[in-house]
Formats: structure tokens, sequence, C-alpha cells
């Protein structure tokens, strides 16, 4: 094992057609028009010198480094910003340019602490590097002069230098080895967007800031590790690297958290874990990452991790540890009794969007095999159920339909319900670098997200609607684009069954669906709508991205479905640059509905009521598959209530705290008799279990995640689990105490069995990944490499189908008891229910749930910035701590849910989507008022977790 | 009553909003600033940024990279000698000596009784006339020794 080294070209590739030829040492080199000499230098083999060029930003021509000499040309030419052209006769070795290296160098060095020795980037410093290209023997201006290195000098303070900047949790800034490169104030700017950063002063007195000469904590800085990659010296050093030391080797693997999947390598000492560094090759990402996915990998050995199995009878005793044998066995026992007393329909399972692929399909196997029902379900009910519904019924596949590459593509992007800076930090980055070059942006949200207008970039429109109202908004959307003749119409006839369109036509046309006629109902401006459908369907390429902000609602298939439509309509499908993007919340919530995790459906979304899609299972499996639909989540706890179900296996998912109406969750688990929690930690759901079962984190297993762009990424196992056992191992001992004869020795054995059966990864293999990196399914004899654009000659049912989108207002409304709409989101550094990120230090940044709330309702109320706050609905209330904030409009009130003590599901209500139960978590009514403290349910619940988290501690003697 | 602050930041986004439709706005914004406030109040800076959907950071690169910008206030008169080559040849040396100790303060320092700063400047564009200087914005060419006191007694009037 090695580290994987990736090439640095020096400046980012040319992506022009046309190719010159020109000799470079005395080596002929073929390169795309607009490629740097430096660039294509490196791709001879040939490394100028260079010090503040990187591939991942552009040029900048500082250093005076890599400079070269062309025949035929006066002076010195920086190689960095000089383009190949043809014919070109380059040298960059000769002896009047290795004397201004070495000038230059000597010059750099001057003022630069000589402690490489001790120094943290001692073994990856590129000024190191230099030293040692250039043959750096002596500097003959010595070190006493004014510098930047020493605090002091003849025994007075040294004003030019500055202490270390430690605020950041991840990594430090060290200005005294800073050697003023610029390479992290443009990785800011052009990979991430931010513009956190910047140089000050001039001169000598050029120093890097940090916002306005504050602390990286304090300034605009996400922590997104772009500049810390970008540096070439120990200046910015993940602190990690600074306690243990430089990586010996290192794997690629991909990100557990959210749906973007990104690719990193995984730099490791021995099983230790050094840092995460982004993996240029990752074709979601790009070789950029967020605080996240770079640096909150710390829960992976955190100490509340559960190591050893517990049982426990009864959820008052405490936990007991017991062996793996006799845990899998008193699952194995208590499930077959539930079975045997109540009925084959009183237990199920839930499969987790954080696991592999091949995890989840382990679980549902085992529920329809093992079990002998179809009740399975996953955490993409709470979340995208409604995309799978609506994308499968308007276009025929349920997922999206672009790569993460096309909005490099895009010249109106409509962003509906989601929060990418937040919630896809890395896709945000993509999109955002394309607004700076110009495309326009649409944005659909109740809350004034950072997208809306953030350094550089700002919304053509915003449309501010009232939460719950986006079908009407988006079905006038389509009003305008029909009446006002902007559709697509030759591509309708060509893709779609024209009379359905014509029907479509004449519903969304009919005069209430106008922007005047909605703006009471939606409270968007008709002006502003009618100006963003126009700019949507005749801006060029369009392409709409959406979140949670669609999904989670009563009409949240609607919605999907009336998106779905209006890209149809726009001929805005089947190319690059446009397309429907559902930003999929969760690393593996694509993968976990592809592979049959639906009560309803098998892999590959295959109803369990169609027959030779049985048989697939049926013969290999040697079993009988139900053909009736088995329960949802939802379902399961009514059930449970009810007295008919009995027993659950959970795997990865925190129900208690994710899921809508706790208190009705609470119930459901509290009615069961055996219920199985198969996690890292204790979480809220554990505290109704009476088995628990250890997980393992990414880092410790070997298998595939499908990101939202339908990408299958390999995830490479880089430690040995500290529970013993990766997940699919636990699972398949779970199976085979219940009696199934399994006998999988790795993952890719699971994925072979998963090609075998699901159409779609017919040709998906480990080998190939090897290979190829990553595929997009679906991967066929028709596809052997994937298919990283859908529907491109027509829709994979066929024809698209136009459905009517008719409003209908959720049950959930306002009125005098209530009279604001709560919505909730997700903020940048922490994730979900925060089981994760709450464990690693991102709590510096998001320590608390805050209630955003605008100043008039705040007023009214007498409410306070940072004042407890107490917020009641139908089905609960909580406190928390009010943020004045004029991102949400008056009378929408807005909040996280990262932390367990806000539980802000206890407000939430049970409503859900019509076609799938996707709970309507984005509407509630609520009230908000001032409050003491804590509510009672929270005292009780914190009592509760504390006396159900006890573990008993056997004596020494036993 | 306003605070001291909501006065320094109505202000200024008065100027930012008389300015900020120009093309290139930056500077000529953090001119007005100066010319208000006889500095640019670092309070300011997030203010603009704003309004010209520009980064903390940005601004204050822009700001901190010019050395006219002061991020205080200065003396009530500003006294400003060309340090450069030309004015240098001229006898700028003697005469920068002189001013610094007529004063009693170091460059870029402000007499104790608030009444002067003392800054360097490189090349006021003014060789032909060198020695030159500059007070309160107004070019002064061939300066000497007795020019040179006349000043430094009138800036203290």
């Amino acid at each position: 094992m090695s580290l994987v080294n990736e090439i640095d070209y020096g400046t980012p590739a040319s992506l022009s057609g046309k190719m010159v030829t020109l000799t470079i040492d005395g080596n002929e080199v073929t390169v795309p028009e607009g490629t740097s000499l430096m660039r294509a230098a490196m791709e001879a083999g040939i490394q100028v010198p260079k010090l503040c060029a990187t591939d991942m930003v552009d040029a900048f021509g500082s250093c005076r480094l890599c400079l070269i000499e062309i025949e035929g040309r006066n002076g010195t030419p920086a190689s960095c910003t000089t383009p190949a052209m043809e014919g070109l006769v380059v040298h960059t070795q000769t002896k009047r340019l290795k004397d201004i290296r070495k000038g230059v160098m000597e010059l750099y060095i001057s003022d630069h602490p000589l402690d490489c020795l001790t120094c943290a980037a001692n073994g990856d410093c590129e000024l190191q590097d230099m030293a040692g290209a250039v043959g750096l023997r002596d500097v003959r201006y010595g070190y006493e002069g004014d510098n930047h290195v020493f605090a002091k000098s003849d025994g007075h303070a040294n004003d030019r230098w500055m202490p270390k900047d430690e605020s950041n949790p991840y990594f430090t800034y060290d200005p005294a080895k800073c050697i003023v490169c610029s390479r992290c104030v443009r990785a800011c700017e052009e990979v991430q967007g931010t513009f956190a950063l910047t140089i000050e002063g001039r001169g000598f007195s050029s120093r890097v800031s940090s916002g306005m000469h504050e602390n990286f904590l304090d300034s605009e800085c996400v922590s997104c590790g772009a500049c810390v990659q970008a540096c070439p010296t120990a200046t910015l050093t993940e602190k990690s690297v600074i306690q243990i030391g430089q990586p010996e080797h290192s794997k690629i693997t991909t990100c557990a958290y959210c749906g973007v999947g990104c690719s990193f390598k995984a730099e490791m000492r021995g099983e230790e874990l050094v840092r995460m560094v982004p993996y240029k090759d990752g074709k979601a990402n790009r070789g950029h990452s967020c605080v996240k996915g770079r640096f909150a990998y710390g829960y992976s050995t955190h100490k509340d991790r559960i190591l050893n199995p517990m049982i426990r009878e009864k959820i008052t005793d405490p936990w007991r540890e017991v062996s793996w044998d006799e845990a899998y066995k008193y699952v194995a026992n208590e499930f077959r009794r539930i079975q045997y007393q109540y009925g084959r329909n009183s237990i199920g399972g839930i499969t987790s969007s954080r696991c592999t692929n091949e995890e989840t399909f382990l679980v549902q196997k085992l529920v329809r095999a093992g079990f002998g029902n179809n009740n399975v379900d996953t955490c993409a009910r709470v979340c995208h159920s409604p995309t799978g519904y609506g994308l499968k019924t308007t276009f025929g596949t349920s997922a999206g339909t672009q790569d993460f590459d096309s909005v490099e593509h895009s010249d109106v992007v409509m962003v509906i319900g989601a929060n990418p800076t937040d919630g896809h930090p890395v896709f945000a980055s993509r999109l955002k670098k394309r607004l700076r070059k110009g495309a326009k942006l649409i944005v659909v949200d109740p809350r004034r997200i950072d997208l809306v207008r953030s350094p550089h970039i700002s919304a053509a429109q915003h449309l501010q609607l009232r939460p719950g109202t986006n079908v009407a908004v988006v079905t006038s959307l389509a009003h305008v684009i029909v009446t006002e003749g902007l559709f697509d119409e030759k591509f309708i006839r060509e893709r779609c069954d024209w009379d359905e369109f014509q029907d479509w036509a004449a519903f969304v046309s009919s005069p209430e669906h106008s922007p005047e006629a909605i703006e009471g109902l939606t409270g968007v401006n008709p002006q502003t709508l009618r100006e963003a459908a126009r700019l949507f369907a005749t801006g060029g390429n369009g392409a709409i991205y959406y979140g949670l902000g669609v999904t989670e609602h009563s009409q949240g298939s609607t919605t999907v479905m009336a998106i779905a439509n209006l890209a149809m309509a726009t001929g805005n499908i089947g190319r690059k640059g446009v397309g429907v993007n559902p930003l999929r919340g969760q690393n593996n919530v694509q993968g976990s509905c592809d592979m049959g995790s639906f009560p309803h459906e098998l892999p590959g979304y295959r109803h369990v009521s169609d027959e030779s899609t049985r048989d697939i299972f049926d013969r290999l499996w040697g079993v009988k598959i139900q053909d009736e639909p088995g329960l949802r989540i939802p379902n399961m706890l009514d059930a449970a209530v009810d007295g008919t179900f009995k027993g659950i296996y959970i795997q990865g998912e925190d129900i208690l705290q994710s899921d809508p109406d706790t208190k009705h969750v609470a119930a459901g688990l509290q009615a069961m008799e055996c219920v199985v929690v198969h996690d890292l930690f204790l979480n809220e759901t554990a505290n109704y279990a009476h088995v628990f079962l250890p997980g393992s984190t990414f880092l410790e297993k070997d298998g595939t995640f499908t990101n939202a762009e339908r990408r299958i990424n390999r995830v490479r196992k880089v430690m040995s689990p500290l529970n013993g056992y990766a997940d699919w191992e636990v699972t398949q001992n779970l199976a085979k105490a219940m009696g199934l004869n399994w006998n999988y020795t790795h993952p890719s054995q699971i994925m072979d069995e998963i090609a075998l059966t699901t159409p779609s990864f017919a040709g998906v293999s480990y080998d190939l990944l090897e290979k190829e990196g990553s595929v997009q399914w679906p991967c066929n004899e028709k596809a052997p490499l994937g298919t990283p654009i859908m529907h491109i000659n027509g829709f994979a049912r066929g024809k698209g189908k136009f459905i009517r989108t008719e409003y209908v207002a959720t049950d959930e409304r306002t009125g005098p008891r209530f009279p604001l709409l709560l919505t909730t989101g997700r903020i940048l550094s922490q994730y979900n229910v925060g089981a994760q990120t709450r464990r690693t230090d991102n709590v510096m940044w998001h320590e608390e749930d805050r209630l955003e709330i605008h100043a008039h309702d705040a007023e009214n109320r007498g409410i306070r910035d940072g004042d407890w706050v107490k917020i009641s609905s139908r089905s609960g209330e909580t406190t928390l701590r009010a943020l004045i904030t004029d991102r949400v409009s008056p009378g929408v009130v807005y909040t996280t849910f990262h932390h367990p003590t806000t539980q802000a599901n206890v407000i939430t209500t049970d409503f859900s989507d019509w076609a799938t139960n996707c709970p309507e978590y984005k509407v509630t009514a609520v009230q908000v008022g001032a409050s003491n403290g804590p509510s009672d349910w929270q005292v009780q619940y914190d009592e509760q977790a504390r006396q159900s988290r006890r573990i008993k501690i056997l004596d020494a003697a036993e | 009553m306003q605070s001291a602050s909501t006065d320094t930041a109505n202000r200024a986004i008065g100027i930012i909003d008389q300015f900020k439709g120009l093309e290139g706005p930056l500077l000529p914004i953090l001119h007005e600033l100066q010319g208000e406030f006889g500095y640019v109040p670092k309070e300011t800076l997030p203010l603009i940024a704003h309004a010209l959907n520009l980064s903390r950071a940005e601004v204050y690169g822009v700001f901190s990279f010019y050395h006219d910008y002061r991020d205080h206030p200065a003396g009530r008169h500003v006294l400003k000698l060309c340090r450069a080559e030309a004015c240098q040849s001229m006898g700028g040396d003697a005469l920068a000596d002189r001013a610094r100790q007529l004063l009693g303060i170091d460059w870029h320092g402000t007499t104790t009784d608030g009444a002067v700063t003392l800054e360097p400047v490189y090349c006021l564009g003014l060789c032909a006339c060198a020695p030159a200087a500059m007070l309160d914005g107004e070019v002064i060419g061939r300066l000497d020794s007795e020019r040179l006191d006349e000043i430094a007694a009138e800036v203290r009037l």
C-alpha cells in the first residue's frame, strides 16, 4: 500500500477541441488549444518548478519560479500564464532560468523559518521540494533583516510577526510560514465560492487575511478545507496532521454524509485516519469538499460508540452486554416467537440510507426471505419517496436525470425547496461557479437562503412562497409558459404524448392557475412569478434542482410531477445542462431505494405484484415472496399501537428523532416486544430497544454508495471495525441464526447478486468500479459504462407523461391558536439527527437548534434575540432559543432538527404525502411564545433517555 | 438619540447608496467615506460588502492595499513629503529629517495636540519641481526649509 499520488498539472485543463503541437525540452507534445505551457510540460512528464500554481485554480503568475524560455521570443515568461501554441519550441531548464529560479527561491527562503525537521508539512511541502529542485544551497541575504518569521528581533517585538490562528477546530493558520502565493485565497474564491480570504496590505506587508483581519472562526470561512488543500507549505495545516504526522498510505473512498457522494482519499497511518482529502478524479466533487466530509469524521472513534451487543428484557431495565452469538440467538428466538404468536406479518425491518447498497440489499432480503413478508421500509420514506413516485410516473425512472457535471452547461437553474449551500455544499460550490460565469438563478423557497444573495451571486428571481403552496406556484409557472406560448412544441410532439399535453395545457391555462389568482394563497408577487417563468422557458438550458422542501409535503408527489411537467413542457430533458435533479439528503438514499427497500418494490423498482420479477428472486433464494406490499414505517407504527406488529430490526436509522410526531413513534415502539437497533450509538430510538447491535462506520467496511446522480461509488475499508463486524456481516449472522443459508465472504458477492437480479445494475461489478472509478446506473448491455444523462433519445417509460397537478391545501392550517407556519431545514455544519456531527468539533458552529423568526412576529410576542421560546403545535410543544432574522417572512418560522434536546419533531404532525406517506415536515401550524426553559415533555424525555441508556457494569468477580 | 455607531452607519449607507451604481464603485465609495469621516471606519466595510455583494474579506483587501485609506482619524492637517528618487536627489532627505524634528513625530505619526499627521508619499508626479510636498491635498513644489518652517508654524495655529 502506498499514498495515492495525484499529479498536479499546475493549471486547469482546457476544454478546447482544437489541438496544437509544440516542443518542450526536445519532446513533441500535443495538447488542446488554451492549455498552459506548464500543463503541457507536465503532460509530457516534465515538471516545471512552481509555487503559486495548482490545477484546482486558474493561473496567477506571481511566484516567478515557473519561468521558461521560448525560442524566438524575448524574456522569460511564466509557463503557467503562457498558452501553448502550434510550433513553439520551449526550454524549461537553461542556465539563465536556473539562476533566476535560484535567486527567487533564495528570496523566499530568506523570510521563511528553517524548522523543516519539526514542521508538520515535512515530507509534504512544495516549498521544500522546490528548494531541492532548484538546488538552493545557501541564502546570501541572511535572516536578520525585516521578516515575518520571528516574534522578536534584537530583543524587540517584531511588528510584522503574527501569531498562529488556531481558532478553527480542524486546521491552523501560521502566518510565519506563509509565502503569500495566494493559492488559498484563490481556492476560496474559485473552488468554494465563499471569498472569505484576501491578501491584506501590499508589498512586503502582504499577508493572507481571513475576513477583515479576523480569526478564521469569526470570518466568513465555512471550513471547506479548499485552502488547506491548496497551501503549498505548512501555513494552513490540518490539526490532525500536526498531531499525528504525515500519512503513509491512502485509499479512495466515498463520503458518508449527503447525497453528493464526494470521493475522498482517506490518508492513513496504519489504521489511524490522518486526514480526508478530496479526490480530484472523483466525478461528483472534482476535488472539492465541505466541512463535514473533509473534517467531521471524529465520530468514528468517539467514546460514545457502543462496541458490544447488548440486550434487555424490558426497556426500563439497564442494558446488559452479551456476546454476539447470544445477541443473534436472542433476536432469532424472539422474532420467531413473535411470528408464531402474532402471525408472519407481525415483524419487519428498516433499511438505512447511511449503509451501503450491499447492506441494504441484505436487510430487505432478510425481511423478504427470512421474515417471509414485505414489511421493509427505509428512511427515504420520510424524504425522497415522492421523488421516486413522481419521476417514475412521468419519466419512467425513479431518479434524477443528470450528472453533477451537467450544471457546468446550464444557463438557467431553478432551485426549489433546497438549500444547497448548507445541505449539499459541494454541489452548491459547483453551481455558484457556473452562476459567476453568467448562468441565471431562480430560487423558490419560503426562506431567503444564501443562494438568493451572497458574494458574487444573486438570484434573478426569488419566489418567496408560503410553505405548503409549491404545487400552486409550479403549476402557475406552467400557466405562464403555456398561455404565453413559451413551451417547446417540437420536443413535446417528439417525446411526449401530445393528447396528454393538450389536456394538461388546458388544465394549467385555466385562469385560476394564473400568478395573479394564486397570489393571495402563495404570497408570491405575480410579476416576479411571470418573469421567472419566462426566464426559465427562454433562457437556454434550464435545469431544476430540488430538495426536501418539495417532497416533504402533503402534496410532495404532486410537486415532483409538476416539476417534471415543467421540464418536459420547456424541452429541458435529455441533454447536458438541463434535467430534473433531486438533491438527495443522505449518502445512499438513492441506493437504498434502488435496492428494494420499499414494501411494494423489489430491487430495481419492480412491483412485488409482478410475478416474473418475484420469480427471479424466488428461484435464487429458494423462497416464495409475498405478492402483496408490506407495511410502510407509519403503518408499522400504527399496527404496533393496534397490537398487531410486535418486532422490528432497524439498521442505522433513528426513527424516533427523524420521523414526524415523536410521541406517536414512541408509542409504537413502546408497544413492540422486540425492537432491535443496529447503530453506532445509543440513539434516541434505542431508548425503546430491547437489543442493540453495534454498527460499523463507512471507514470500516467495503461496499458501494449510490449518490443523487445515480453514481455508484466504492466505499473502501481503511480500518478494522471497532465493533468487530461490518454491518453486512451482522445482518448475515442474524440471518444465519434465523436459519438462512447465507455465505457471503465479501460485499462484491452481494453486488454480483444484485447485478444478476436487477436489470439496471446488470453490468455493475467491483471489477468495473475498480476500472472506471464509478458508474451511473442504468449500467447494462445497452450502457456498459453507465448512463450519465438519462432519457436522451426518449423517456424510459416511452412517452413522457403530463399529469394534471391540482393544488389541494394541506389540512394543516394556521388559525387563531396556531397562527405561524413552521418549516424545517438543515445547516452546513450539522447533519440530519446529528448523531455523527454532534460528536465532532462541528458543534463549534452550531451547538443548538435555533428558531428563526421575523422581527415583526418576535416583537408582537415580546421576544428578543436569544430568548428561550416555546413553540407549540397541535401535536406537541418544545422549547428552544430564538434567532431574529429577515431570512424568513412574517408568518413563517424556521428551525433545524439536529439536536435531540430540541426534538423539533415533537411538533410536526402526522399529515403526509397522499401517494407515498412522506411526512409533511415542512408545514406545521404553530404558536410561539416566551418561555422560561425546557418544556415538561423535554424534561421527562431527558430523564427517560438517561434511564434507558444505563449499561449494567458487571462486577469484576463475576 | 442615535448612538454614534448608528450615526456612522447611516452616513456611510447614504454615501454607499449614492455611488454603488457606478461602474467599479468600490474605490469611489472608500474615497468618499474618507472624505466624510477623515478615515474609513472599519465598521463601514461590511456595509460596503453587503451593498456591493462582495465579501468582507474582499473589501478589506482593497481597503488595506492603498496606503491612502486610513483606519483611524488623522490630525487636523496632513502633510505628505515625497520620498521618491527625484525628490531625494534634490535634498528631500534633509527636508524629511527637518520635518520630523520640527513636528516631533516620526512617519505616520500625529502630533500630540492633534494638529498634524506626517506621511511619506512615493511620488506626487511633481518631479520637475522637486522636492515636493502636499498639505491637505494641495501640492507644494520646490519645498525648502523656510517654507517647511512656515508650514510647521501654520499647522499649529
